[in-house]
C-alpha cells in the first residue's frame, strides 16, 4: 500500500509542529539529512547535478514497479535535509501523483524562506527538478 | 537650498552617535537585532541621506539639462553640482572627467565597449585574478570582438597579486590593465600604484575597479595618475543604481560614446548626428538624478565623518573580528594579507559555508556566503565558497562578538 504524498506531508506537519523554535526545527533537519536515501557514486556526475543552489545537490531517479525511486546528495547538510524531506514526500509515487502534488507544507513547517527568491532558487529548483523527472517517467508509462 | 543645508553630521567620530543616523540598524530580523555584516554587496543609507532623497522628490523633481523653467534649472544645478563632489571627492582634474553612469558594472562596459574600437587583433589586455565577474566578462566580451588576448595575473596563497608574473606580462602588446584596488571576496588591497607605473612603463592605460575601495579610502586619481577609476554609490552609504567612472580627458575624447540617445548629442540629421562634448557624450538619455544627487550628499556624509576616521575605527574592528575568530577551532580565514580592508572570507572545515550563513541569518546575523562574484578566486582555494563578514564605520564591536558567538553556535549545530 502506498502512503499518498498527502499523508507523508501531514505526517512531517505533525512531526515539525513538536518544535518549539527555529533551532529545534534545523536541528531536526539536519538529522533528517543524515538519514537522506544517498545517491549511488556512479550517478554523482555533473549532470545529475541542481542548477540554482548555493550548495551542490545531485538527484538520481529510477522507475520500480511503476513508482519512481529518488536518491540524492548535497554538500551542505541543511541543504541534506530539505531534500530529504522532498524525498520522503515523493520517493515511491506514481509519477503521476508526483506531478500533481502540491508542496505548500514546506511554508507550514517553517521553513518558507527557502522558498525565497535567494534562497531556495535551491528548493524551487529542487521541487522542479523531481516534478520533471516525473514528467519523464510518465511519458515513458503511456 | 534646503536639500544640501540639511546635512548635519556629527564631527567626532562616535560609533554609537554614528548609529543613530542609520534608522536599519534598529530593525530586528528573525527575531534578533540586525547584525549587518553584508557591507561589502551594500552599505546602509544615513537618515541625512536619506532625507535628500525625500527633499529632491518633494521639491526639485524635473527633468534636467534641457527645461527652461526653473524646477528644471534647480534640479540640472543639483545635478551638476554632484558631479562637482564626486570631482572634488576624487581630486579630478576637470569636471568634465567624471560620468555619472549606474554602477560600476555600467562604467566597466563602458570603458571595455570604447576599447572596442581601438583594439586591434593580437593586442593584450591583462586582467588580476581577483577580479570580480563584473569586471572579466566585459574583457572577455571586447577579446571576442576584437581579437585581443586576456591574460591573468595570478595570486598567491594569501591572496595577493604576484608582481613577479605582472611585470613578465607586461610588453608592448599591452593596451590596457584591469583590477580592482580591493577585492570584494578577500578584501586584499592590491599594489596599484605599481601596477598603473608599470603599465604606463609599456603605454598601456589602467582602469581600477574602486567598487570595493570607495567605502574605506579616499582615492586620488592625479596621484595615482591612473586612466581611468569607477565605483558605485550603493557601497558608499549612497542609492543603488547609480555610480561614477573617471576618465583622463585625453582618453574620454579618444573613446567613441557607448550608448546613443538623448542628452549625447549636440546635433542630429538622419545625414549625421555630432555628438555633445563631455561629459554629457556618455550619459544618453534621462539619467537617475536623484541617484545623482543623492550620490552626492552620500560623499558629504562620509567626508563628514572623514576617511582617516573611517579607516582607523575599520582597522580596529578588523583586526579585533580577526583574532576572535582565529580562536575557533577549525576555521580558516581566507585573504591574509598584511594589506587589507574589513573583509573576512573564512570557513569553518568540514562545513558547507551555506549552511553557516543560514543559521547567522537565524540569528540575526547578515553575512554573504557563496563565491562573491569570483569563482576563479574559489577555483584556486578548491573551496565551493566562503563565509564573508565585512565591517562598515557604523559596526561595532558587540557586534563582532555575536558574530563570533552565532559562528560558534553553527558550527555546533552543524557538525
Ligand atoms: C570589486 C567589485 N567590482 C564590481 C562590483 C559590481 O558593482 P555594481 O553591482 O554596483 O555594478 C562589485 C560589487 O559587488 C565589486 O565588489
Amino acid at each position: 500500500m502506498i502512503v499518498s504524498i498527502e499523508d507523508i506531508q501531514n505526517e512531517i506537519i505533525d512531526e515539525f509542529s513538536m518544535f518549539e523554535d527555529w533551532e529545534e526545527r534545523y536541528q531536526y533537519m539536519i538529522d533528517l539529512g543524515k538519514d537522506l536515501p544517498l545517491i549511488d557514486d556512479q550517478y554523482k556526475t555533473d549532470s545529475n547535478i541542481i542548477k540554482g543552489c548555493q550548495s551542490k545537490v545531485w538527484v538520481h531517479a529510477e522507475m520500480k514497479d511503476d513508482q519512481i525511486e529518488f536518491t540524492a546528495d548535497s554538500d551542505a547538510i541543511i541543504t541534506k535535509g530539505i531534500i530529504a524531506i522532498l524525498i520522503r514526500t515523493f520517493s515511491n509515487q506514481h509519477p503521476k501523483d508526483i506531478i500533481n502534488a502540491d508542496t505548500g507544507f514546506i511554508d507550514e513547517i517553517g521553513l518558507k524562506e527557502h522558498l525565497s527568491a535567494t534562497r531556495a532558487n535551491g528548493l524551487v529548483s529542487m521541487i522542479k527538478q523531481l516534478k520533471l523527472y516525473a514528467v519523464a517517467y510518465q511519458t515513458q508509462l503511456k | 537650498m534646503p536639500l544640501l543645508s540639511g546635512l548635519e553630521i556629527n564631527a567626532m567620530f562616535n560609533v554609537n552617535d554614528i548609529r543613530k543616523d542609520f534608522p536599519i540598524l534598529s530593525r530586528k530580523v528573525n527575531g534578533k537585532p540586525l547584525v549587518y555584516l553584508d557591507n561589502a554587496a551594500t552599505s546602509q543609507t544615513p537618515q541625512q541621506v536619506i532625507d535628500v532623497i525625500v527633499d529632491y522628490y518633494s521639491n526639485y523633481n524635473a527633468n534636467i539639462h534641457r527645461g527652461v523653467h526653473t524646477l528644471s534649472q534647480e534640479a540640472t544645478d543639483l545635478y551638476e553640482q554632484a558631479r562637482l563632489k564626486v570631482q572634488a571627492h576624487f581630486n579630478a582634474k576637470f569636471s568634465h572627467e567624471i560620468i555619472l553612469t549606474s554602477g560600476t558594472t555600467d562604467s566597466i562596459n563602458l570603458v571595455a565597449n570604447g576599447f572596442s574600437a581601438l583594439l586591434k587583433k593580437g593586442d593584450e589586455i591583462i586582467v588580476s585574478a581577483l577580479e570580480h565577474h563584473s569586471n572579466i566578462v566585459p574583457w572577455q566580451m571586447l577579446c571576442d570582438r576584437t581579437g585581443a588576448i586576456l591574460k591573468v595575473i595570478p595570486m598567491n596563497e594569501a591572496g595577493e597579486l604576484v608582481m613577479d608574473i605582472y611585470d613578465s606580462l607586461l610588453s608592448e602588446k599591452t593596451k590596457l590593465v584591469f583590477t580592482n584596488h580591493i577585492s570584494n571576496a578577500l578584501g586584499t588591497i592590491n599594489p596599484i600604484e605599481y601596477i598603473i607605473e608599470k603599465a604606463h612603463g609599456v603605454g598601456a592605460a589602467v582602469l581600477i575597479d574602486g567598487a570595493q575601495s570607495c567605502p574605506h579610502i579616499k582615492p586620488d586619481v592625479q596621484a595615482l595618475d591612473v586612466d581611468f577609476y569607477v565605483a558605485s554609490a550603493h557601497k558608499m552609504c549612497g542609492p543603488t543604481g547609480v555610480g561614477m567612472l573617471y576618465g583622463k580627458e585625453e582618453w574620454l575624447k579618444k573613446l567613441p560614446p557607448y550608448q546613443g540617445g538623448g542628452e549625447m548629442i549636440a546635433e542630429v540629421s538622419f545625414e549625421k548626428t555630432t555628438y555633445a562634448d563631455l561629459p554629457h557624450k556618455f550619459e544618453a538619455g534621462t539619467p537617475n538624478i536623484a541617484g545623482g544627487i543623492v550620490f552626492g550628499a552620500a560623499i558629504d556624509y562620509m567626508n563628514a565623518i572623514g576617511f582617516d576616521a573611517i579607516a582607523a575605527y575599520e582597522n580596529e574592528l578588523l583586526d579585533y573580528a580577526t583574532k576572535q575568530l582565529l580562536e575557533i577551532e577549525g576555521l580558516k580565514i581566507y585573504g591574509t594579507s598584511k594589506n587589507k580592508t574589513s573583509v573576512i572570507s573564512f570557513n569553518l572545515e568540514g562545513v558547507h559555508p551555506y549552511d553557516v550563513g543560514t543559521i547567522l541569518d537565524k540569528l540575526g546575523v547578515a553575512v554573504r556566503t557563496g563565491h562573491h562574484c569570483a569563482q576563479p578566486i574559489m577555483e584556486f582555494y578548491k573551496i565551493p565558497g566562503t563565509i564573508r563578514a565585512s565591517f562598515a564605520f557604523y559596526n561595532t564591536k558587540e557586534e563582532v562578538d555575536v558574530l563570533v558567538a552565532s559562528v560558534k553556535k553553527a558550527k555546533m549545530m552543524l557538525s
